[in-house]
C-alpha cells in the first residue's frame, strides 16, 4: 500500500515538561474502554489538563497561544510504561505529527513509527533552547527535518538522532510494514514447519 | 565465542531483513486480551485478511473484568462491549479463547505459563508491556502495540530490531523478609526507569538459580519498568519441572525431545554480553516506592529523599513533583505513612505462591480499621487452588476481600479503583500518577508480604518487624 513519505514535519510546537512521562499520563486507562481509536484525541493528557471537576488546569496543551501545535517537546524516557498504542493514537488525533524528546521508551517509539509519527532525540540544551523560543513566540514555525536529522526554527537549527530503521521507514514511506510482512508468506510457513508450530 | 539465549532465539526466528533494516521476526506464540486487540481485528477486517495461524494465538479477558460479580452483562456497558467484541473476534477468527466460563481465564501473563503455552526458546508477544513475564521460562517475550497485534494476526511475524543483552547477576541469599519483588524494585532503583532502553535483560546468578519459576516471573515481569522491553532467565531443571504435564506442554517422546532443545537454547557459558551488572542478594532490602516512577524506590527503613539531594536541576524538579503528588514530607521516614487501601494481585504478584506466602502471616490477624484490603487471584486456576487450600478463608477472616481473577486495581480498568487521593500499598508494578483509577490516587509498590504488613497495621511498615521475621 502506498504511504506518504515522511521527510519532514513542520508546524508550531508546545512543550510538556518533565521526565518519564508515561503512557498512562498520555491516555489514562479509563479512556481505553473502547473498540476503536476514534475520539481518543480529546482525552490526551486528560488528567493533567483537567481537575476532578473537569475544569481546565491551564496545561500548555490548552493554552490558546499553543493551539494547533503539531510538534510536541518533552524530556527523557517519553512514553514509558504501558504498551498501549492508544497513547500515540491519542496524540495523533490531538494533532501531533512529531515528537522531540531527550529519549523515548522503546514500545512507544515503535508504535509512533508505525503510525508515521517521527520521534527524534535531541539534547536537553537544544530542547530547552527551542522551548524558550516557542514560549517567546508560540507561532514560531518549527521544522523537524526527518530526512536530514535536523530541527530548524527561526535562524537556528540543531541536529537530532533517530534510529536508522525508523528514519529509513519514514522517509521511504514504508513505516507501516504490513505489506512487506505479507510478502514472506512461504518463508513463514517453512519456518513454522521447521519449528513445529505449523499445525495445531 | 558463545551465544546468548537471546541471540539463539533471534536467529531461529528471523525470517529475513526488511527494507528499512529491521528483522522480520517470527513470533511463535501470540497472546491477546480485550483492551489492545479489538482495533487490530478491525484492521484485519478492513484489509480483508484472516488470522494466518489461529492455533498460535491465545486470548483471554483480564483488564476490564469485574472481580466481584462477573455475571453478564457487566454493570459497565463499555466493559461489556469490549468483552463482547473479544467473544466475537475469537469465534470469527477461530483463535483459542480462555473465556470467563472456561475455568482457565485470568491475567494473560498468569494464564500462559500455567497452561504450559509459555515455553523455552520461543518468541512470545502480546499487546501488553508486561509480556516479559514469560521470559522467566527462557522465552524472548515482549510487549507490542496494536498495529503489531494486527501484523502478528495477519502474518505471525513483526518488524523488530535486535536488542543488546545486559546480564544482571544476583548472587547469594536474600535476607529473611526480602522477596523477588524486592529484587525487581532494587534493580530498577539501581539502573533507572530508562536504564534498560535498547536492552534485553538476562537475569542470572545463584539467587535466580534458587528462585522458583514464580519468583523468576515476578522479576521478568517488571523488566519494562526498568526500560527493558524484554527480560529472561535461562531455562533449567526447575523450568522443565514446572512445565511437565501442563495442558500445552509436549507429551511422551516429544517431551524428551523438547527438553533437549530447551537445554541447548540456554546462553553458552562463554556467551559475550553487551553489559554486565553484579548485585549481591544481601544488599537487597525490603523495598518500597515513594514517588511516581518505579525507580523512585527506597528501603522501607530509609527516609523519603529531599529535592536538595538531587545532583541536577531536572532531578530536583522530579523529586519535588513526586513528593507533591504523593503528599509525602521530604526527608521523613516512609515507614508509618498511613494507607487507605491494600491490594495483593496483578501479573507481578498474583500467583498461588504469593497468596500462600502472605496467608502464613495474616492467618488469625485482622486488617486495620478503615483499610480496604483486596486480594485478587491472577487466574481462575489460581483461585481454585487457593480455595482448595483454604487460603480464601484465611484472607476473608483477616478482613481482606477475596475476589475473582483479573488485573483489577493494578490499572483499574474495572470497578476496583482508588477514590480521591487514597494511598494504596500495592503488590502491582506501576506507581504512575493516576494509575490505580483516581487521577489523584497514590500508589506505593512493595512485595505482597509488605502489603499485608501495611494492611494489618494501617500504615507502611517493615514486614520483618510486624511479623517477627528473624534476620
Amino acid at each position: 500500500m502506498a504511504l506518504a513519505k515522511i521527510t519532514q514535519v513542520s508546524g508550531t510546537a508546545v512543550h510538556v515538561t518533565g521526565s518519564d512521562i508515561d503512557t498512562d499520563r498520555i491516555i489514562p486507562a479509563r479512556f481505553m474502554k473502547c473498540v476503536t481509536f476514534d475520539g481518543l484525541g480529546e482525552f490526551a493528557f486528560y488528567d493533567v489538563r483537567f481537575d476532578k471537576d473537569g475544569k481546565p488546569t491551564g496545561h500548555p496543551l490548552d493554552e490558546p497561544r499553543f493551539k494547533g501545535a503539531s510538534i510536541l517537546l518533552s524530556g527523557t524516557n517519553f512514553g514509558c510504561g504501558s504498551s498501549r498504542e492508544h497513547a500515540p493514537q491519542a496524540l495523533y488525533r490531538f494533532g501531533f505529527r512529531a515528537v522531540i524528546a531527550q529519549s523515548f521508551a522503546e514500545i512507544f517509539f515503535g508504535n509512533c513509527t508505525t503510525l508515521g509519527i517521527p520521534c527524534v532525540i535531541a539534547t536537553a540544551e537544544d530542547i530547552a533552547k527551542l522551548a524558550a523560543a516557542v514560549d517567546a513566540d508560540p507561532k514560531l514555525e518549527v521544522v523537524v527535518d526527518v530526512a536530514n536529522k535536523q530541527v530548524r526554527f527561526g535562524s537556528e537549527s540543531f541536529a537530532v538522532t533517530i534510529a536508522n530503521t525508523a528514519h529509513d521507514a519514514l522517509v521511504s514511506g514504508k513505516w507501516d510494514p504490513i505489506g512487506e510482512l505479507l510478502e514472506a508468506k512461504d518463508a513463514i510457513q517453512g519456518r513454522m514447519e521447521a519449528l513445529g508450530f505449523a499445525k495445531a | 565465542m558463545g551465544k546468548t539465549l537471546f541471540a539463539k532465539v533471534w536467529e531461529s526466528h528471523s525470517i529475513g531483513k526488511l527494507a528499512n533494516g529491521q528483522t522480520q521476526l517470527l513470533i511463535d506464540t501470540h497472546l491477546v486480551h480485550e483492551v489492545t486487540s479489538p482495533q487490530a481485528f478491525g484492521m484485519l477486517r478492513d484489509l480483508n485478511l484472516k488470522v494466518a495461524y489461529p492455533h498460535r494465538t491465545f486470548a483471554t479477558v483480564d483488564h476490564i473484568v469485574p472481580t466481584d460479580s462477573q455475571v453478564s452483562p457487566f454493570s459497565d456497558p463499555l466493559a461489556e462491549a469490549m468483552i463482547q467484541e473479544l467473544n466475537k473476534n475469537a469465534k470469527e477468527f477461530g483463535i483459542t479463547y480462555f473465556s470467563l466460563s472456561s475455568g482457565k481465564q485470568g491475567i494473560v501473563h498468569v494464564v500462559g505459563p500455567e497452561q504450559g503455552i509459555t515455553q523455552p526458546g520461543g518468541t512470545i508477544a502480546c499487546g501488553d508491556s508486561h509480556t516479559a513475564t514469560h521470559g522467566a521460562f527462557g522465552a524472548i517475550a515482549f510487549g507490542i502495540g496494536t498495529t503489531q497485534v494486527r501484523d502478528l494476526l495477519a502474518t505471525q511475524t513483526m518488524a523488530m530490531s535486535p536488542m543488546k543483552v545486559r546480564r544482571i547477576n544476583v548472587d547469594g541469599q536474600l535476607r529473611p523478609g526480602v522477596y523477588s519483588k524486592d529484587v525487581a524494585l532494587h534493580i530498577i532503583r539501581l539502573l533507572g526507569a530508562n536504564g534498560g532502553i535498547g536492552y534485553a535483560y538476562e537475569y542470572g546468578g545463584s539467587t535466580f538459580d534458587g528462585f522458583t519459576m514464580e519468583e523468576r516471573m515476578t522479576v521478568c515481569n517488571m523488566s519494562i519498568e526498568g526500560g527493558a522491553r524484554c527480560g529472561y532467565v535461562n531455562p533449567d531443571e526447575k523450568t522443565f519441572e514446572y512445565l511437565k504435564g501442563r495442558n500445552y506442554s509436549p507429551k511422551g517422546d516429544a517431551w524428551n525431545t523438547a527438553v533437549d532443545q530447551w537445554r541447548a537454547v540456554a546462553s553458552d557459558k562463554d556467551a559475550v554480553y553487551d553489559d554486565v551488572v553484579n548485585i549481591r542478594a544481601e544488599d537487597v532490602p525490603p523495598t518500597v516506592t515513594w514517588g511516581t516512577s518505579p525507580d523512585q524506590a527506597i528501603s522501607v527503613t530509609e527516609n523519603v529523599p529531599t529535592p536538595e539531594s538531587a545532583t541536577t536541576e531536572p532531578g530536583r524538579i522530579s523529586i519535588q513533583e513526586a513528593l507533591d503528588y504523593m503528599k509525602l514530607p521530604a526527608g521523613q521516614p516512609i515507614k508509618g505513612t498511613k494507607i487507605d487501601v491494600a491490594f495483593i494481585g496483578s501479573c507481578t504478584n498474583g500467583r498461588i505462591s504469593d497468596f500462600r506466602e502472605v496467608a502464613k502471616f495474616v492467618k488469625g490477624k485482622k486488617v486495620a480499621p478503615g483499610v480496604k484490603a483486596i486480594v485478587v487471584p491472577g487466574s481462575q486456576v489460581v483461585d481454585v487452588i487457593a480455595r482448595q487450600e483454604g487460603l480464601d478463608k484465611i484472607f476473608n477472616e483477616a478482613g481482606f476481600e477475596w475476589r475473582n481473577a483479573g488485573c483489577s486495581m493494578c490499572l483499574a480498568m474495572n470497578p476496583d479503583k482508588l477514590v480521591g487521593d487514597q494511598l494504596c500499598a500495592s503488590s502491582s508494578n506501576r506507581n504512575f500518577k493516576g494509575r490505580q483509577g483516581s487521577p489523584t490516587g497514590r500508589t506505593v509498590l512493595m512485595s505482597p508480604v509488605m502489603v499485608a504488613a501495611a494492611a494489618l497495621t494501617g500504615s507502611i511498615a517493615d514486614a520483618r518487624e510486624v511479623f517477627s521475621i528473624a534476620g
